[in-house]
């Protein structure tokens, strides 16, 4: 009997405990590893007394499937913007209406009319880049503004490459550079892709996430990557410069969310629109080395943003291509496509 | 039935005790098997059971399943169905991934085992109160993280790395050896991390070898070949059955390793089964081939096991 009641006591407590855990005064956030500046947190905790739990995955598709799974815990995700609609599809962010609150009017008008958010009902910008290529340009001195060099590259760049381990980016690189549709089900380009890529593959090192370390150890010369890890790169390895392709390169945005089952509503609310003001999203920038999306921002950002070619366009750039997730009859034969490059 | 003789009541009591202590004995072994029972259930086939139901469903749309019957799964591991007229072919793709992967963790199990046989067999010969610090040895390296371990692997053969800068100031190359990102990296990353796997039980084989038996062959003017392959091998049988198999296994489901050290461009299966619960978001195909993994495992198993065990019966 004794025991009965010390286990009984012993899980009461368990559940005070965990009670306390996730009781007011928190905002537990789950979001992309080394993607949140630890000041910010440290800034949020001191203005609101709360306590912040940071939690990171790295791929939407995991996220997606913690937080499906219900009762996650967290209160705020920042999902890529195509991942957006698939959650609001499935009923997993709450409508916050993030364009009612305080600060809604530091968004640039650019990101407010976005196809997965139109009107910003649900999310607010986190930060945004594109997907495009480094090089060094001591080892290839020619014009690097193009995607020939990843598909169909120089002698010196042969054997030197590191492509992005990411079914949607390789392929959709493949397709801009033949001219073709992104979400293609056209199966004669898509046979054409095929080839490209089977062919380009001999010349490609590795295809591997870790692209600032592939690129800073001299592993390879030429790596696809994101335009904030460019600028890393570049500060490890100055000759490394940054490539915007005259056949496209993809842009994309991560926007911050509130899930509906969050268990801190309020204090998640207060985050969204903490995020909004422009010193704040300021300090991410400055962390992770990419734009926020919010005007005013760049007053304090550090020098080397505001004037570094991975963030600024240059003039005759093409825009950056913001991919709409493809269906699901599309993404099945990408998987095809991709498995037959990687067997 | 009425007239009872005492003799058969007796009986009927006798087997009516006999079956009750029976029955008491059966629900104690039972109650004490419960909690294995309970986990083997819980932890194995329950776990299994979900995997084997998820390979009959059709994949939802961005993962998961929907509740839909259907044997696509395990059609697309050998098939591929044209883009064309939807007519079915055979395509290799999958199999290909499958006999590349258990290529690399045969050439793993052949590597460990040339390795690991003379390093057992050296422990095994050293004076007992030795051994233990050898074999403290042979099992330090596990007590660091398999990752940091496959990263210390990177920086000693990366281009820039410990080997190739030694080599290039020496004089003996002038251009690195790329090793990384190649299979060649791929072995010695697996058999680095399993080798352990296989000098255990080999030692633990070998220690038992009676070294008398050694010095008779030798005696009866065996070569060192003969004494290897007539004494040794054949008493050491147990042992290099056991190290190949936890040896092959891990290497066969292997994941970090050929990621990090083969630069992800090809695909194992451990990876491709990671694939369908991620970017691919094709649930299903991800279970079936996880089925499929573990029967040909248990298939090949049954047959090395047996297969062994009986040449060494002949033998003995």
């Amino acid at each position: 009997m004794t025991q009965k009641r010390t286990m009984a006591a012993t899980l009461a407590a368990a559940v005070t405990l965990a009670g306390t855990a996730w009781g007011e005064g928190e905002l537990n956030i789950y979001n992309w590893g080394n993607y949140t500046n630890p000041e910010l947190i440290e800034k949020f905790e001191k203005e609101f007394d709360v306590k912040v739990n940071l939690d990171d995955y790295d791929s939407n598709e995991i996220m997606l499937a913690k937080v499906r799974e219900g009762s996650s815990g967290y209160d705020i995700v920042v999902p890529s913007g195509y991942t957006v609609p698939i959650m609001i599809e499935q009923d997993l962010l709450a409508e916050v209406k993030p364009n009612e609150m305080e600060n809604f009017g530091n968004v640039d008008p650019r990101w407010v009319d976005v196809y997965w958010d139109p009107g910003r009902n649900y999310t607010v910008p986190w930060l945004w880049g594109t997907t495009a290529f480094t090089v060094d340009t001591e080892v290839y001195d020619g014009d690097i503004n193009t995607l020939a060099l990843m598909f169909e590259p120089p002698q010196e760049l042969s054997g030197r490459i590191n492509m992005l381990n990411d079914m949607p980016e390789v392929i959709n690189a493949a397709l801009r550079y033949r001219g073709y549709e992104r979400c293609n089900s056209n199966t004669d380009e898509l046979r054409d892709v095929t080839e490209l890529l089977m062919n380009a593959k001999q010349h490609w090192r590795t295809m591997d996430y870790a692209t600032i370390e592939k690129l800073t150890s001299n592993d390879v010369d030429l790596s696809q990557t994101w335009n904030g890890a460019a600028m890393r790169a570049r500060e490890q390895r100055p000759t490394l410069q940054y490539a915007y392709p005259k056949e496209g390169f993809a842009g994309w945005m991560d926007n911050a969310a509130v899930l509906k089952d969050a268990p801190n509503m309020e204090n998640a609310k207060s985050f969204m629109n903490f995020m909004m003001a422009p010193e704040n999203a300021a300090l991410n920038s400055n962390f992770a080395r990419y734009a926020s999306g919010i005007s005013g921002s760049e007053e304090f950002m550090i020098e080397e943003l505001l004037d570094a070619p991975e963030i600024i366009i240059p003039e005759g750039a093409p825009e950056p291509d913001f991919v709409e997730p493809c269906a699901q009859e599309v993404t099945d034969l990408y998987n095809r496509i991709w498995t037959k490059l990687k067997q | 039935m009425t007239d009872v003789t005492p003799q058969t009541a007796t009986d009927a009591r006798l087997a009516e005790a006999r079956r009750q202590t029976m029955g008491a004995a059966r629900r104690r072994r039972w109650q004490l098997l419960s909690p294995a029972l309970l986990i083997i259930g819980l932890f194995g086939l329950f776990p299994l059971t979900i995997t084997l139901v998820y390979s009959f469903l059709s994949p939802g749309s961005y993962g998961g399943v929907r509740w839909e019957f259907s044997t696509d799964a395990y059609v697309q591991f050998l098939f591929d169905r044209d883009i064309f007229d939807d007519t079915l072919s055979f395509s290799a793709t999958y199999l290909n991934i499958f006999a590349r992967s258990i290529g690399l963790a045969l050439g793993a199990t052949i590597g460990s085992l040339i390795i690991g046989f003379p390093t057992a067999y050296f422990i095994a010969s050293k004076p007992a109160n030795q051994r233990n610090l050898w074999l403290f040895l042979i099992t330090l390296p596990f007590w660091v993280n398999l990752l940091i371990r496959t990263y210390a692997i990177l920086l000693i053969i990366r281009d820039e790395g410990i080997i190739n800068l030694s080599l290039i100031w020496t004089g003996l190359i002038d251009q690195p050896i790329g090793i990384l990102y190649t299979d060649t990296a791929i072995f010695i990353g697996l058999i680095y991390s399993y080798l352990p796997f296989m000098v255990l039980p080999l030692y633990a084989s070998l220690e038992k070898l009676d070294f008398r038996l050694v010095e008779a062959a030798y005696d009866l003017y065996a070569s060192r070949l003969q004494v290897l392959r007539h004494v040794i091998v054949p008493m050491a049988k147990p042992g290099i059955v056991a190290g190949c198999i936890l040896v092959f296994i891990p290497a066969l489901g292997a994941y970090i390793t050929p990621d990090l050290l083969g630069g992800g461009k090809q695909l194992m299966i451990g990876n491709l089964i990671a694939l369908q619960f991620g970017g691919s978001r094709n649930w299903p195909f991800g279970a079936a081939a996880a089925l499929i993994l573990m029967v040909v495992v248990m298939v090949s198993l049954t047959v090395y096991v047996r297969y062994s065990g009986k040449e060494g019966n002949g033998r003995g």
